[in-house]
């Protein structure tokens, strides 16, 4: 069904100014989650870090577990977005929004992270690394160092990549709405009017920033693995880890970008936008990154395998047949048996059956990061200081309400925001469907010659 | 600030006002600078929208990449024979590592002056004299003069409906 300009503005326009009672029940549950947060965060400053179970030489477990896992879900969106918008893949169009939404609160998320560890988070401005008179020398070959700029860099882009697309709908609801709501809105437009000139500095600085982030969003997440590898801790001193953490950051981050579409398409009455078309073809992406993250850990415990170091195969035998093995298991059951017969036959992917391989692969993805950190810091290199782990109520409400957390602040942001790029979707509507047109030879300006996709209806 | 304007449903019909206005221009005696199109949505391949292509906004922020650059050199090198620490005789300003920091900051510099580009670009941020109608949100492409003559207002109003339009409006905002 071809759907007019209005249809799209009224459609899209109308979560912003009418909440369900579904919805307003999301937020209280997720905001209760977070209370919970708040209240073991509190007790955990009154208390002193002594509440987690982290020990010696467990110090790093849940947290960096979190950290990384974060980090990696952060992967979805703008990653995602900045690839098709350079593909100049049409069907990206209602996509976009909801994934770099997602990158935003989980790099926010994923930072509060390292605030919770350092025990004292009003010291938290001793980690910028800046020449300083306090006697702390920033030490720029640290890894922890990279992670800084690597993630300031990439929360500074992605929220830039969000908010410029956001400009022109931020001005659509400005004029649908009245009083206090006109006069944000008004502030955060900036005053956009949508001349040419506006449209054409807006379209390049997408173009620049899709082109910009793609890189910075691999930098990170090899960063981040970097904090693990460039230490000789045995199965964490591997070459293989940045692509496997980048594959794995892409893996978890297309399934949380399904599951959010999903939900979003049931909370906000999006079905005609968010249609099996669009599950259908990230789904596949899905299914090639399990694959991919299938050869990447094959490769990582071969490899370990065949070189037989005692120290290695410690670390490994205890994650495959010891006290970690439960997870493990689970981990490839989420990862691989689970996702790649739901995603390969046509008929099983569809919305409900993406989203059943997304749920398994959030908690195959969160089992990786911890089997990860957790079995190799328990088992160094000398038997003597080896140690077991086990996770408190703390650790537990934390990890849970960072998932309160990312659902909360994705709630809100879809109310004050729409879900779906408005004048990207009424682009799709223009009679080239939003492809690249050019002026034929010899012809002025309505002598168009169609190079881009003929305009298609999305199936039902 | 008052402007006549026409709305247009076809990016053709719009094109069509456009050209008639700048053929009006020396007989009604206005500005070509004084045309205002506003629209929902961009529509490539038409004049009034392409007549403002550039790709300077690139060579900016390359600069800003290169502004980034140098301030990542800076502050790890500089730093780093401020406070220097003992190595084990490996260099005190090893280039594998600062690099990583001076990459990042390279993006950086790239990221913040691509948005400081558009925003001058686009003129943003601009609360004064905006002009708008709510059925540019519906498809319609509005274009018109701002501050126009009094006396060439009956004829613009003719010349925008014989272009096409589907309504004349003055407003003053």
């Amino acid at each position: 069904m071809q759907r007019t300009a209005e249809q799209i503005e009224k459609d899209l326009l109308q979560p912003i100014f009418k909440s369900s009672v579904k919805f307003k029940i999301a937020v209280s549950l997720s905001a209760a989650l977070v209370s919970a947060g708040v209240a073991a965060f509190g007790y955990q400053l009154y208390s002193g870090i002594g509440v987690w179970g982290i020990n010696s030489p467990v110090f790093w477990a849940f947290d960096i577990t979190n950290f990384v896992f974060w980090i990696g879900i952060s992967h979805a969106g703008t990653l995602i977005s900045a690839i098709l918008r350079l593909c100049n893949a049409t069907w990206r169009r209602p996509v976009t929004r909801c994934a770099e939404a997602i990158t935003v609160f989980s790099i926010i998320i994923g930072g509060l992270v390292p605030l919770c560890h350092i025990g004292r988070p009003w010291l938290a401005y001793w980690m910028i690394p800046y020449p300083n008179e306090r006697g702390i020398w920033p030490n720029f070959r640290s890894p922890l160092a990279w992670d800084f700029f690597a993630i300031s860099t990439y929360l500074t882009g992605s929220t830039i990549f969000l908010y410029l697309p956001t400009i022109p709908d931020f001005a659509a609801v400005r004029d649908a709405a009245k009083g206090l709501r006109k006069r944000i809105y008004s502030m955060l437009s900036l005053g956009w009017q949508g001349t040419p000139r506006q449209w054409q500095r807006l379209e390049v600085a997408m173009h620049i920033m899709a082109i910009v982030i793609v890189p910075v969003a691999v930098s990170v997440h090899t960063i981040v693995s970097w904090d693990f590898s460039m230490t000789l801790v045995p199965m964490w001193h591997s070459t293989i880890f940045g692509p496997y953490f980048v594959i794995g950051a892409i893996f978890s981050g297309i399934a949380a970008l399904i599951l959010a579409m999903a939900l979003l398409r049931r909370f906000l009455h999006l079905e005609e936008y968010l249609t099996p078309l669009h599950f259908n073809n990230l789904g596949k992406l899905l299914l090639t990154t399990s694959l991919l993250w299938f050869y990447f850990t094959f490769a990582e415990r071969l490899t370990t395998w065949y070189g037989n170091t005692p120290s290695e195969m410690d670390v490994f035998w205890t994650s495959i047949r010891q006290d970690f093995s439960p997870f493990f298991w689970t981990m490839v059951i989420c990862n691989f048996v689970i996702p790649v017969p739901i995603l390969s036959i046509k008929r099983f992917r569809t919305i409900t059956g993406t989203a059943i391989a997304s749920c398994a692969i959030i908690v195959g993805m969160w089992l990786e990061r911890f089997l990860i950190i957790v079995p190799a810091l328990g088992h160094k290199f000398l038997p003597f200081v080896w140690g077991k782990y086990r996770p408190t109520w703390v650790e537990y409400t934390l990890m849970a309400s960072s998932f309160g957390m990312m659902a909360l602040l994705y709630l809100l942001f879809s109310k004050a925001v729409p879900m779906i790029s408005i004048w990207e979707m009424k682009v799709g509507l223009q009679p080239h469907g939003g492809g690249i047109i050019t002026t034929a030879p010899g012809t002025k300006p309505h002598g168009l010659v169609l190079e881009g996709p003929l305009p298609t209806d999305v199936p039902e | 600030m008052k402007v006549i304007y026409g709305l247009y449903a076809s990016p053709e019909n719009a094109q069509q006002a456009v050209d008639a206005l700048h053929a009006a221009s020396a007989d009604l005696k206005f500005d070509e600078r004084q045309i205002v199109i506003i629209s929902g949505e961009p529509h490539e391949g038409y004049d009034f929208a392409d007549s403002h292509l550039t790709t300077r906004p690139y060579r900016w922020s390359v600069l800003g990449g290169a502004i980034g650059a140098l301030s990542g050199y800076l502050l790890t090198t500089l730093s780093q024979k401020d406070y220097p620490i003992h190595t084990g005789g490996m260099p005190v300003t090893p280039l594998w590592t600062n690099g990583i920091i001076i990459y990042e900051l390279t993006m950086l510099g790239a990221i913040l002056m691509t948005f400081v580009v558009l925003l001058r670009g686009a003129r943003l941020p601009n609360f004064k004299g905006v002009v708008k109608d709510p059925e540019v949100w519906l498809g319609k492409i509005l274009v018109g003069v701002v501050k126009p003559a009094e006396a060439a207002q009956q004829e613009l109003e003719k010349r925008l409906r014989m272009a096409g339009a589907t309504e004349v409006k003055l407003s003053s905002s």
